[in-house]
């Protein structure tokens, strides 16, 4: 109480400040906590909650007002979304249009000789697509523009915790997401002759780590990225990354096993792993658990990230 | 709980701020504020206005010392604290997208208690423009949308950073009003302001920061008590500060001329000026220019801002 502290950044950070030191306040602890379920929590809809956020106990108490807050938020983010036509057109377009221009590539892998058939490998590259495309990259500019405006300053003199200002934020692009990468399950069931998946319940998983995942690293992201901008620029390591070594652009089936495992620790390789085992039954209860876990580090990792680095307001 | 906390609904000891770089911006502050006052903070640019109050908005953790605002850290129990608030910060923070309606329904749906947004946004003059996106609004027009979501909780504490800047003499005027429409009805209101009038006109009390730390502080009349007063005027063709009846018997404590302009300084304001309009009378000549006034938060404002100069 007494000890001498000092805002770390210009001015910006002092939030952090106290989050870096060490969880001493559980109101704290609590809203790291939540912010590790980005976009589950808020909604409502889907009842489902990832593991690694654990809802502390005083967040249930708080849970009605909290819902508020984050629908009010989530409704402007909504309206704010849909008027950034650059925003909606990438969001949109690539996920859809994209994986089918890699077609003809994909047609010249050995996918029988991995037991991939190219149905629902189509289906796994487009939902890779969606996840940097239509949250990943759309939620970095997001909060980048959020803090330039000093949107995220303002709402911070309000009565939304942190973890509600970047969750409600986030809402929109994740379940755009989950809205788009259910719309191509079912167009590529149609149109692909995907069927069925073989094991339904690694679906919903694994489109939930990808989505989660996702919307953490965007927050990390931004926390390094000064301008939309230059959103544009550190938003591509990622996006790269996963293309390669995730198995959107090409599955790790047909690559190294060596090359491969280490790629399965990559942020988004679990989602992936986990959708497209959905389909093909390939993954083994070891496969299952090691892909949840891989998942949940990344998230865990990302929360504690943005609480130490998050930037609230813009660097002068 | 006690009512002793409730006396002063803020209360800073000791408070500092250092930035990153080592710079300290507010260096061991100290006031109180009783419910239901207008408490200003007056400074030029940089003086710390601004570091002082994101510190009891709760946006920042204090280097040194204590905030406590309605009895609680604003930083640490922001839960406590945030739906007793309101704050408008020196700028905007809307999203240029939004329309005025969406971005106070935005608002609203964030508040406990939130007022209509229809009415909030009449009281302060932008009934007219709910449809309008915010980067559509003049400046003014920005300003007074946040006074507007300051308001929507119906706070018992409200920081107005700079309420004003950017608005024109009407819209200067209504914010005025309304601010003493507040305290009439008991809010208790922190503004930072370098409009000197403003302060003087509204606040109970002010304190005058310069470099970080509090000049002086009390009431207008406290601050200006001790002041001189000011007479001015022009001298006519072959007269010269000589030629006027000795000054310093007439209480002036100190005076500049440029052998035509004549600026005195007095604490005996009656005295000097029945002198000098008497001498003039005698003298049978025009004091063009003739301006008399009586000590002004203006004179203790430039005064501390020489003094302090001076003494670094």
């Amino acid at each position: 109480m007494s000890g001498v502290r000092v805002d770390p950044g210009d001015g910006g950070r002092g939030a952090d400040a106290g989050t870096g030191g060490g969880g001493m306040n559980g109101a704290r602890a609590d809203s790291g906590g939540r912010g590790a379920d980005a976009g589950t929590g808020g909604g409502g809809m889907s009842g489902v909650r990832v593991g690694a956020g654990g809802t502390g106990g005083g967040a249930l108490g708080a849970f009605a007002p909290s819902a508020r807050r984050l629908r009010a938020l989530a409704r402007a983010e909504l309206a704010l979304l849909g008027r950034n036509r650059g925003v909606v057109f990438t969001a949109l377009f690539v996920p859809l249009a994209i994986p089918f221009t890699m077609r003809p590539a994909l047609d010249q892998m050995d996918l029988a000789g991995a037991g991939l058939r190219i149905g629902p490998v189509l289906l796994t590259t487009a939902i890779g697509f969606s996840f940097l495309f239509a949250v990943y990259t759309a939620l970095v500019s997001a909060y980048v523009s959020r803090r330039e405006e000093l949107v995220l300053k303002r709402l911070r003199t309000g009565e939304l915790s942190d973890a509600e200002i970047l969750t409600g934020t986030a809402l929109p692009p994740v379940l755009l997401g989950l809205a788009q990468a259910l719309v191509l399950c079912a167009g590529c069931a149609a149109l692909l002759h995907t069927g069925a998946p073989k094991a339904p319940y690694l679906l919903l998983p694994g489109l939930l780590a990808g989505l989660v995942v996702s919307a953490a690293l965007a927050a990390l992201t931004s926390s390094f990225t000064r301008t939309t901008e230059s959103a544009q620029v550190t938003a591509l390591p990622l996006v790269f990354l996963s293309m390669a070594g995730s198995g959107i652009a090409a599955p790790t089936e047909v690559m190294p096993d060596r090359l491969a495992s280490v790629c399965e620790l990559l942020p988004l390789s679990p989602a992936i792993r986990l959708v497209r085992g959905s389909w093909t039954g390939q993954l083994s209860a070891y496969e299952t658990l090691g892909a949840l876990a891989t998942a949940l580090a990344w998230t865990i990792v990302s929360v504690f990230a943005v609480r130490r680095w998050f930037r609230w307001e813009p660097r002068r | 709980m006690d009512i002793d906390e409730h006396e002063h609904v803020i209360e800073v000891t000791d408070l500092r701020r250092v930035y990153g770089g080592g710079f300290e911006a507010v260096r061991g502050i100290s006031f109180s504020v009783a419910r239901g006052e207008i408490f200003a903070l007056l400074g030029t640019n940089g003086a710390g206005k601004t570091s002082t109050v994101e510190l009891l908005e709760g946006l920042a953790a204090p280097a040194g010392g204590r905030v406590r605002v309605l009895g609680h850290d604003p930083y640490l129990e922001r839960a406590a604290v945030r739906p007793r608030t309101g704050v408008m910060l020196q700028e905007g923070g809307f999203p240029a997208e939004l329309t005025v309606a969406e971005t106070a329904r935005m608002w609203a749906g964030c508040t406990s208690g939130a007022r209509p947004e229809a009415e909030v946004l009449a009281r302060v003059g932008l009934a007219g423009k709910h449809g309008v996106r915010v980067k559509q609004l003049s400046g003014g027009e920005r300003r007074r949308l946040d006074l507007a979501l300051a308001l929507l909780g119906d706070p018992e504490v409200l920081f107005l950073d700079e309420p004003t800047t950017g608005l024109d003499a009407e819209g200067r005027r209504d914010t005025w009003a309304l601010v003493r429409e507040l305290r009439a009805a008991g809010t208790t209101v922190l503004l930072t302001t370098h409009y000197l009038e403003e302060a003087e006109g509204l606040a109970n009390r002010l304190a005058i920061l310069h470099e970080g730390r509090i000049a002086v502080s009390g009431t207008p009349a406290e601050v200006t008590a001790g002041r001189p007063s000011r007479m001015s005027f022009e001298l006519p063709d072959g007269y010269f500060v000589g030629d006027l009846p000795s000054l310093p018997d007439l209480g002036v404590c100190g005076h500049e001329s440029d052998g035509r302009f004549v600026r005195l300084r007095t604490t005996e304001l009656q005295r000097t000026a029945t002198a000098v309009l008497n001498w003039a009378e005698r003298a049978g000549v025009e004091l063009r220019g003739l301006d008399v006034r009586s000590a002004s938060l203006e004179e203790a404002f430039l005064g501390i801002a020489q003094e302090q100069g001076v003494a670094a």
